[in-house]
């Protein structure tokens, strides 16, 4: 498990463009997260290699970049789907049928909670409020929020990205 | 009832990326004031205004900015929260997207008040969509000069600087965003040092809540006695209330310091929908107390509440309806908790989880009375033994929960079928 | 001064002073676990809460400092409840195994539990980290499960060795501390210091044990032949539970002799050869034979270091073998054939302070004699415990000398055991061998100490040799460094990657730089009564020139006693 949990690989030419993002913060450990989350729009995932490349490049160790990378939630060491679809477990959502939304994604997308669909195009996460308590429950896929869902509303919203009916 | 809009008085009326709208609004005319007086008069006004910190604790305001202005170190730091993550909270996404240039204003009015030449906004990556208004807006405010080298001709400079999160809450705690801005781990640090005399980068920081920040420029324009005539006593000024939750109307409310929680869920909000009946409301967030409906008619001010057990915190106000049970919550609340803590310290660590499953037996029906004994006691470990607020805040809805619905986690222990629990059962991580 | 209350006694100590210190002046013990006095505070593990009357929150007593007037109460019941509850979330994380653990005995998380009274089963839910050991390395072994997450190995090894193997993964209830990406320790540009295990309060972090090995030769018969290194004779009672700094030489052999190894010798011997060949190659490099400054190659953890992080300068390192090493690869020639042996039928054994030394005897290089050179090196923790298990009261023993032909070191040989202590045995040396006479303070202080980075200029009749000596990897980075740059102003450089030398090395007993610094003063005061005190004046010494090995650095002594170094850049990829 431990094996295929690292195993993901990063193309060559990825790691070309990780280096031009991390090289101009040299010796400026500060940045790490910045230069991180500038990385993350690029990768699937902080592979290894990716790490490596930070690292040598800002001239810090792979173990800190490492170590930063597992604490923070929105970040991973594997790949994650095309869409990750981030739901709301906080209680404003849960007191407004959360848990209902919930069993209707997982059902519609064949996976369970912290699952990528075998294609690699969703994932899906429970995460912390999301600060659109006025809406709840909502859900976040990529950088959109989506607010007063509720299953067949969700089932919907769901089968848009299936169709890749958004922009 | 009516609110009264002090921060929220630019919402929707302005074009929150132009610096020129908000001054056509009156904006930049409390640093303009500031501009004009020495960082000790700055702070004797906060202090006669007698602003209180937004953010949680609420702390006094101007103790910060005095302790950060005779700090040592020449070189000083400002720092905006911008990580709101207290679940149920939405105000300052709401300030920061309608009104960002108040905020910058705060900032430099707080920057000039303890010499302060950076100021740093530390926004959480769920927020990160707000990042190109905040930029637009930052951009016009210092072509217009309110932001940047030698301000309105005054030789003062301040630059703001832009950072953020990637998904953790506990770096809403002051120390542990310092350590994230500086490309760490946000793990909170011990205190002393405070941060004050020791903080980002080592050096003395004043660091803020979005909110306490936008409070500053109407204090400055309008001066404490004005300010001092809104709110409380011990609680002056206008406060932003997140109400969630079952009630029919959602939403930021702005009122005066001290408003009736009744009020808000009935008169403002329009009470409870589908019929149902109030249970339980909890204010302050997730790491607020869990009251029980005879014990909402309260006065919203930062005493009051922390009188009752619980605080006002951030202002949110989740409102819990009959469909569901203090239990559930409590669990949903130590779910969030044990996902949250950041590792560092051995109670809000080993504590958040185990906590979770104690409360979780109860919840299933298999929980005993000396479970109940457990819970209490190690809430209490975590509530006064823990590096951190997240896990002193921990124990909050947990002891509160116990404290004001007892006899609900009795007829758990007794067995008796809890139809909401028994459903979450089949709740799957 | 501050005037404060603890227990009820009146304290006065100075401002800044900590609650923790200020109890322990006035001998009230406060339990720790996190808190290690040559560290940071950390303030984690949250076992030395106290209670200040007027506050709510219970302040842990090590990152506290005290306030005017403060009363304080470091064992109220809240403070036992608190203490036994937090113990409790630790134990439900960790094994309940204690009889079969390597610390077991040793264990500060154990100790803890004692003095606070753990004698109930606790009443979580016990739910052990599934992160499997990790037996890769040949000198330290994890065990994630028994980690309580006190930081310290972490600090020990990105701030004093300047390295960062291991750090947190994950956060909340799934924080470990690992390396990154699941590596094993062996593949990991880890240099096996052991100064990790020097302060993990528990078994998560602990040496590679091979004492079973010896047992296991000691029964099919093998002739056990085993040298000691100079620090052992000043840290072993130590391990024992004697006094820091103990000498217990003569007591170590019969110790040894005890246990049933046949010959015991002493690498304060191949210390001496060490100066001779060494300091040879240093005079040929001082005339332009070869890179300047010329670096020590006794200490196989910056061996690895160097050979892993700067493989473009390992020509700067001396090419003489480690005293340990050219030991063994006399052992199974010259000596096999003097006693009649068959090197194959010799297991040849080091008792070193040193957890490095385990993975240099097993470089695929050390097989000079045809045979792996050194079969185990054992660490002075490993000794101390067979001693344990062969019911040999140590303390009681009578004194037994090291054996002949290589049981003759001199006090040269016998100061490589602290930092400073090659450089200045290769300075007394050099200086005979240049100006035809002994340097006129044998003690040659400049070198000497505990300073990160010492340096000095030696006059040798006009030419001066400028020397520097560092310990700890962050204080030698700074000379490799200066190396990389080509501004190395220095013709001869000591490292030794422990901080203090090898008498701080990762396989003594827990060390703290107070401990050190009594070995260090002990060592110093052994070799002053030594009488011989140079290398080339040590009788041993030059019997094996003229009757084995010709001359320093002769065709036979290269096959021998030196070696080539490999490049280990990948383990950084």
């Amino acid at each position: 498990m431990e094996q295929e949990r690292y195993s993901y690989k990063t193309p060559a030419s990825l790691l070309v463009e990780v280096a031009e993002i991390a090289a101009p913060y040299r010796d400026r450990p500060e940045m790490l997260m910045k230069v991180i989350t500038r990385v993350q729009k690029i990768v699937p995932a902080f592979s290894e290699e990716v790490a490596q490349v930070i690292a040598r490049e800002m001239n810090i160790t792979l173990t800190q970049v490492y170590s930063f990378v597992t604490f923070y939630a929105m970040l991973s060491v594997k790949p994650r789907g095309k869409y990750i679809v981030r739901m709301c477990k906080s209680a404003p959502c849960h007191v407004r049928g959360a848990r209902e939304v919930v069993l209707a994604i997982e059902d519609q997308l064949g996976i369970r909670m912290g699952e990528t669909t075998p294609d690699g195009r969703f994932t899906l996460e429970y995460c912390p409020c999301l600060g659109l308590c006025d809406s709840s429950p909502a859900v976040m896929i990529n950088d959109r929020a989506y607010g007063n869902l509720n299953t067949e509303s969700a089932r919907e919203l769901i089968k848009r990205y299936i169709r890749e009916d958004v922009e | 009832m009516e609110e009264l809009h002090v921060l929220l008085k630019n919402r929707g009326k302005i074009r929150a990326t132009e610096a020129q709208d908000y001054v056509d609004a009156g904006g930049y005319e409390g640093l303009r004031k500031a501009l004009a007086m020495s960082p000790e008069e700055i702070i004797e006004v906060v202090k006669k205004a007698g602003l209180r910190g937004r953010g949680g604790a609420g702390f006094p305001t101007f103790r910060k900015m005095e302790f950060t202005y005779h700090a040592d170190d020449p070189v000083r730091y400002i720092v905006c929260n911008a990580d709101e993550g207290e679940p149920g909270t939405n105000k300052d996404r709401i300030l920061l997207s309608s009104d960002p240039c108040a905020i910058f204003e705060g900032m430099a009015i707080a920057a000039r008040a303890v010499d302060a030449h950076v100021g740093f906004i530390y926004l959480r990556a769920e927020y990160s969509y707000l990042m190109p208004t905040l930029e637009k807006a930052l951009l016009s405010s210092k072509k217009l000069g309110y932001i940047g080298k030698d301000i309105l001709g005054s030789g003062f400079d301040f630059e703001i600087k832009f950072r953020s999160g990637a998904g953790a809450y506990v770096c809403g705690e002051e120390t542990a965003l310092f350590e994230s801005i500086e490309g760490k781990r946000g793990e909170p640090r011990f205190r002393p040092p405070f941060p004050s005399l020791k903080g980002l980068f080592g050096k003395p920081t004043m660091l803020n809540n979005v909110e306490t920040l936008a409070n500053l420029p109407p204090i400055l324009k309008n001066g404490a006695d004005w300010y001092r005539s809104i709110g409380t006593d011990n609680s002056p000024g206008t406060k932003l209330f997140t109400i969630c939750g079952n009630v029919n109307r959602r939403g930021i409310f702005e009122f005066p310091m001290g408003v009736n929680l009744k009020d808000l869920i009935y008169d403002v909000c329009g009470g409870i929908p589908n019929g149902r009946e109030l249970l339980a409301v909890q204010t302050g967030g997730t790491s607020g107390a869990i009251i029980n409906a005879s014990q909402i008619d309260m006065a919203l001010d930062i005493d009051t509440v922390s009188a009752s057990g619980g605080r006002l915190g951030c202002g949110t106000i989740l409102v819990i309806d009959d469909s569901n049970c203090v239990v559930d919550i409590v669990l949903n609340n130590l779910d969030f908790f044990r996902d949250e803590s950041c590792g560092k310290c051995t109670p809000c660590r080993e504590g958040g989880t185990q906590l979770y499953n104690l409360v979780r037996r109860i919840s299933e029906g298999h929980g005993t009375i000396r479970d109940l004994e457990s819970i209490e006691s190690l809430a209490w470990t975590l509530r006064t033994t823990s590096l951190c607020g997240l896990g002193h805040s921990t124990a909050v809805p947990v002891l509160s929960g116990i404290q004001n619905f007892r006899d609900v986690y009795l007829h758990h222990i007794d067995k008796d079928f809890c139809p909401v629990c028994a459903q979450e059962g089949g709740h799957r991580k | 001064m501050i005037h404060l209350t603890i227990d009820h006694q009146a304290v006065c100590v100075e401002e800044g002073t900590t609650i923790l210190d200020a109890a322990r002046q006035a001998n009230i013990s406060i339990p720790t676990l996190c808190y290690h006095e040559d560290q940071q505070v950390k303030a984690v593990c949250r076992i030395c809460v106290v209670e200040v009357e007027g506050q709510t929150l219970l302040p842990t007593a090590c990152s506290t400092p005290v306030a005017e007037g403060m009363v304080v109460h470091t064992a109220s019941p809240k403070v036992l409840l608190a203490r036994k509850n937090i113990l409790s979330l630790i134990f439900a994380r960790h094994p309940q195994n204690c009889l079969v653990c390597q610390k077991s005995g040793r264990c500060e998380l154990q100790k803890v539990a004692q003095d606070v009274g753990m004698y109930k089963p606790i009443s979580y839910d016990l739910e052990l980290r599934a992160t499997p050991e990790d037996n890769s390395s040949p000198s330290i072994r994890r065990n994630h499960q028994k980690c309580i997450l006190c930081m310290r190995c972490v600090e020990a090894c990105e701030k004093v060795q300047g390295l960062h193997i291991m750090d947190k993964e994950n956060r909340g209830f799934h924080t470990i501390v690992t390396t990154p990406y699941g590596k094993k320790l062996a593949d990991t540009s880890c240099i096996n210091c052991g100064q990790c295990v020097q302060v993990c309060p528990t078994g998560a972090l602990t040496i590679h044990d091979d004492t079973g090995h010896i047992y296991q030769q000691i029964t099919v018969g093998k002739t056990l032949v085993v040298q000691v290194a100079p620090s052992v004779r000043v840290t072993l009672a130590e391990a024992l539970g004697e006094e820091p700094g103990t000498v217990s030489t003569g007591r170590l052999v019969t110790a040894l002799k005890r246990l049933g190894f046949h010959y015991v010798f002493d690498s304060d011997f191949s210390a001496d050869l060490t100066i001779m060949e060494e300091g040879t190659e240093l005079l040929r490099r001082l005339k332009g034979e070869g890179p300047l400054p010329m670096v020590t190659s006794c200490c196989p953890a910056w061996v690895k270091y160097c050979e892993t992080y700067a493989p473009e300068y390992t020509r700067h390192l001396s090419t003489a073998k480690s005293p340990q090493q050219m030991f063994g690869a006399l052992i199974k020639t010259c000596f096999a054939e003097r006693a009649g042996l068959n090197p194959k039928d010799i297991c040849s054994v080091s008792i070193m302070p040193c957890t490095a030394k385990k993975f240099e005897c097993k470089r695929s290089e050390m097989k000079d004699s045809g045979y792996q050179d050194v079969d185990y090196a054992l660490t002075v923790q490993e000794l101390a415990r067979m001693i344990q298990s062969g019911g040999i009261c140590f303390s009681d023993l009578p004194e037994t000398p090291f054996d002949d032909p290589f049981g003759l070191g001199s006090g040269a040989g016998l100061i490589f055991g602290a930092t400073g202590g090659v450089m200045e045995a290769a300075l007394r040396t050099v200086h005979t061998v240049v100006t035809g006479r002994p340097m006129e303070r044998l003690e040659y202080e400049p070198v000497r100490g505990f300073e990160g980075v010492k340096e000095a200029a030696v006059d040798l009749d006009g030419t001066v040799v400028k020397v520097a000596v560092a310990h700890g990897m962050t204080n030698a980075k700074k000379l490799l460094d200066q190396i990389r740059t080509g501004k190395s102003p220095y013709h001869f450089i000591e490292i030794m990657a422990c901080p203090g030398g090898c008498i701080g090395g990762g396989g003594n007993a827990p060390r703290t730089w107070k401990k050190v610094e009594a070995r260090k003063e002990a060592i110093y005061r052994a070799e002053k009564d030594l009488p011989i005190r140079q290398s080339h004046e040590n009788p041993a010494i030059t019997w094996i020139y003229e009757n084995y090995l010709g001359e320093p650095n002769s065709p036979l002594a290269h096959k021998l006693l030196h070696t080539k170094y490999v490049n280990r850049q990948d383990l950084l990829r």
